[in-house]
């Protein structure tokens, strides 16, 4: 029972770091119309700057803002020189410049990092577990990397759904046309945007860097499932992409940890073993065939 | 349904979520006649065609062809049903020659399967079908020029051309005239009252003169439902009719 | 009535073509083991690329799935041939374009439901999840993948066994099968292209809506195409464990089918040689990225030199950026479009320009 009580919430907490990365995805996408494969890369230098921050100045707290504060400085810059040209090309040229930042940021994180697996440290005054019940106890950090999503989950939603700068961009990703038409500057919007999704990524990345440790391509398997939790919440949808994320992020863990056990159970047991570590990619599938806007809403 | 009709709409009816399009729409369409489907902006005209070439299949209703039941066909099996439609904004395969596009009109209904891995000079008779067409529409000049870089009442021809390849029993025409400017739609006009001599053509306009120059039998579409059928000189003196649509004329 | 034009258009052109392949046929005889095998690759990836083509370049499909296909048919070669025994090509290339054709034709018929971004988007999940039986479980070798023994080339009960040959010319059997493969690949595509199917496939390309309201079943057209560049893509996989022995998931990832796009794009989308120039180009790319890195670091410049010699990675990345921001039309140049006009680009943010769709 513990395990599983564990495994909840690793789920939880799994599905919360989701949100922060595909929060940002869908906002890209469904405002800016830009497939973003590079997001996942934002991530990784999100953990990588917490782990060269933690082991400059031995303080993790200090990761977090430098995190914040580099991510949106990489959005303006990446929006400004790169991706303003890109709001009207087709897809394939979006893949390949993405694809070519993946290449590019995973090397320059080669040169100046290098290749090797790195922990970074918990500070040690968190590096405990609370005790749950009689026999569970949990570890410290993860609550906090939990606290810390969900503090920013509401800050982030409060900000789409409450300001006038949240309802342009949720107008915007429901009919990219509104933008000019209402006479907004589009180019404020999509500067914002693309900070905002930015510093999410990365601060995703900082966050779970003592969790996962840092290594190379790191951000690759988290990129494919951001866009799972994308297209399940529906393209555009800020709080479509929290649930969708939480969901996801339960099935992916609990599929993993109790699917393998499947597989004592023969033939077919086999099956279910392997098709529950690819359970998110299954629903996405059956998502994209059968409700296209998603199971959380989104724009048709 | 009337023996004379060609194709008949019965009581076709089309929900989108809450909102209803076309409401219990029934219409005649006879051979050899022109008929026209008038009505405001969003009356359902366009919701109507679609309903009647297949692209939406209908809430509720049905369509006949000839006495036949063909509700529910899709898109792509009209043509070779001999229905064969135009579009309101042109749409057309812009980067291929005029030709090209009324050859591959020809084709999708008149090329055997067994024949598709052989090469385009094999099938002259397709080749002949396009220049047929396109002479009709008086395009013949235009065959080997990028069909997207035609002038706009030169693709609307186009449009046309690209149902006629078809050789099609029926013809329906989603608003010919948009664009065009006064002698274009002269020339239109006579185009249209030519080929409805030798098919049964159903147009759909908003533009009232020229509807009442050109069509044999009139429909009223308003708020997705008729308001009344008819001769145009009756429909014109309809009382609803004029308090309606025509607003006083 | 003109040729297709993603085919060479005129004799002449055919001709400069003949002699590229005779050129290539000479090359061994002139150059190195080295240099044999790298050609190879190329000429290997050149099949992958026009595989690509026919997706992206005839029929508009951009998918993330594709390059499964090619790691497939190599992992299926793996799968049946028995411990250091070599089995027969006529056996194992047959049997590898069958598996990839049946697996497309599931997968196809699933994904041709969706579009643009949607249709990316499953064919990457079918993708990733054939990535994941190959790199989660053992039956590939799992994450650090296998050696298997490599397929023979033998019919009428003479066999070519590289092992026979020189060491020097080991490489020499693989690389006239690639050759010959290149070239079949090819042809089958050209003939594809200039008959009435590849006439269909252009017009679903440039204006699908349409094909469909002229009476086209375009899904038949888009699966066939499908299936036919899964074939295409499994003929270019087996090549592969002809050539090297080995299989790793790397094979089957969707980097795999991005690299594949880079390929027809630096070489031109709008035409097939344009697929083979890219695959060369992009090999010699990276050959190139470190020849040049060692002469700038002779010059005197060893920290960039020595980051042009070893880090291929980041020059494609420069190189893939440099292209699609500047040189659209790649390599061959060749444009797709008259000037004047633009396709549309499937993309629901360019409003002014989303094709002939009718409300």
């Amino acid at each position: 029972m513990s395990t599983f009580l564990s495994q909840l919430l690793n789920g939880l907490q799994f599905g919360l770091l989701l949100f922060l990365i595909a929060s940002g995805l869908t906002l890209i996408f469904g405002v800016l119309g830009i497939i973003n494969l590079a997001h996942g890369s934002l991530f990784m230098i999100g953990a990588y700057t917490a782990f060269v921050v933690t082991k400059a100045t031995g303080s993790l707290w200090l990761a977090l803002p430098v995190a914040i504060v580099f991510g949106v400085a990489l959005g303006l810059v990446l929006e400004r020189v790169l991706f303003r040209h890109f709001y009207k090309r087709e897809h394939l040229d979006q893949v390949l410049l993405t694809f070519a930042l993946i290449l590019i940021f995973e090397e320059m994180r080669s040169l100046l990092v290098g290749n090797d697996f790195h922990s970074v440290v918990i500070p040690k005054w968190l590096d405990f577990s609370i005790p749950i019940t009689g026999q569970f106890s949990y570890a410290a950090y993860r609550f906090v990397v939990i606290g810390a999503c969900l503090a920013l989950a509401a800050v982030l939603i409060w900000w789409i759904e409450r300001t006038k700068m949240g309802a342009i961009i949720r107008a915007a990703a429901e009919k990219p046309e509104m933008v000019d038409i209402l006479g907004i500057d589009s180019s404020k919007v999509h500067l914002t945007v693309f900070a905002v999704g930015t510093a999410l990524a990365m601060t995703a990345g900082a966050l779970a860097a003592p969790l996962t440790s840092v290594y190379p391509n790191m951000g690759d398997s988290l990129l494919i499932i951001s866009f799972v939790v994308v297209v399940i919440g529906g393209l555009g949808s800020v709080s479509g992409a929290f649930w969708s994320a939480i969901l996801i992020g339960l099935i992916d863990t609990l599929g993993k940890a109790y699917g393998p056990a499947f597989a004592v159970a023969g033939g077919f047991g086999a099956v279910l073993a392997a098709a529950s570590s690819m359970a998110v990619y299954l629903l996405m599938i059956a998502v994209l065939l059968f409700r296209p806007t998603g199971l959380f809403g989104g724009r048709t | 349904m009337t023996d004379a009709s060609i194709l008949s709409a019965r009581n076709m009816t089309k929900t989108f979520g809450g909102l209803v399009a076309v409401r219990d729409v029934t219409l005649d369409l006879a051979p050899r006649e022109l008929h026209a489907v008038i009505g405001p902006n969003g009356a359902g005209k366009s919701t109507f065609v679609n309903l009647l070439t297949g692209q939406f299949a209908p809430t509720s209703g049905q369509m006949f062809l000839e006495g036949r039941d063909i509700t529910g066909t899709p898109a792509h099996k009209m043509p070779s049903l001999g229905i064969a439609r135009s579009f309101q904004r042109t749409n057309i395969l812009k980067t291929l020659t005029v030709l090209e596009n009324v050859r591959l009109a020809a084709q999708a209904v008149q090329l055997k399967a067994t024949s598709l891995l052989r090469t385009p000079q094999t099938q002259p008779h397709l080749v002949e079908r396009a220049h047929r067409a396109l002479k009709r529409v008086g395009l013949l000049w235009a065959a080997s020029r990028v069909s997207g870089l035609l002038s706009h009442g030169a693709q609307r021809q186009l449009e046309i051309a690209m149902a006629l390849a078809v050789e099609p029993k029926v013809l329906l025409l989603d608003e010919p005239l948009a664009g065009m400017g006064q002698e274009e739609g002269e020339r239109m006009a006579e185009l249209l009252r030519s080929l409805a001599k030798e098919h049964a053509v159903l147009l759909i306009e908003h533009d009232m003169d020229f509807v009442f120059k050109v069509a044999d039998v009139m429909t009223v579409l308003v708020e997705g439902t008729v308001l009344a059928t008819g001769k145009p000189s009756d429909v014109r003196a309809n009382v609803a009719v004029q308090t309606a649509y025509l607003g006083g004329h | 009535m003109t040729t297709h034009r993603m085919l060479p258009q005129s004799a002449a052109a055919w001709t400069r073509l003949a002699a590229l392949v005779v050129a290539l046929t000479l090359l061994p005889f002139f150059t190195s083991a080295y240099y044999v095998g790298l050609v190879t690759t190329a000429m290997i990836g050149g099949m992958l690329a026009l595989s690509m083509h026919l997706l992206v370049g005839a029929t508009g499909l951009v998918s993330l799935g594709h390059g499964a296909f090619y790691g497939l048919a190599a992992y299926v070669v793996y799968l049946v041939t028995p411990v250091d025994t070599p089995m027969p090509m006529w056996l194992t290339l047959p049997l590898a374009m069958l598996v990839a054709g049946l697996v497309a034709l599931v997968v196809g018929a699933l994904s041709l439901r969706t579009t643009g971004f949607f249709f990316l988007m499953v064919t990457l999940a079918f993708g990733q999840m054939i990535y994941f039986v190959f790199h989660d479980t053992k039956l590939g070798g799992g994450t650090d993948g296998a050696y298997l023994a490599k397929p023979l080339l033998s019919a009428f009960g003479y066999t070519l066994d590289p092992k026979d040959f020189p060491r020097a010319r080991r490489g020499w059997p693989p690389y006239y099968v690639a050759l010959g493969q290149l070239v079949v690949t090819y042809l089958t595509l050209a003939f594809l292209l200039r008959s009435l199917f590849g006439r269909v496939l252009e017009g679903i390309k440039v204006n699908e809506h349409r094909m469909i309201a002229m009476g086209f079943n375009t899904n038949r057209y888009k699966l066939a195409a499908f299936v036919i560049a899964a074939m295409l893509a499994s003929s270019a996989g087996h090549m592969l464990a002809m050539q090297t022995g080995f299989v790793n998931p790397d094979l089957v990832s969707w980097h795999k089918s991005a690299e594949a796009l880079l390929m027809i794009l630096l070489g031109g989308i709008g035409s097939l040689t344009g697929a083979v120039v890219g695959a060369f180009a992009y090999y010699a790319l990276g050959e190139g990225a470190q020849v040049l890195g060692s002469y700038v670091v002779a010059w005197g410049f060893p920290r960039i030199g020595t980051i042009l010699a070893e880090r291929k990675l980041l020059v494609e990345g420069l190189v893939i950026l440099a292209v699609v921001l500047v040189a659209r039309n790649g390599l061959t140049g060749i444009k797709l479009r008259s000037p004047g006009l633009a396709k549309p680009s499937g993309n629901v943010h360019d409003i002014g320009n989303m094709g002939g769709v009718d409300p």
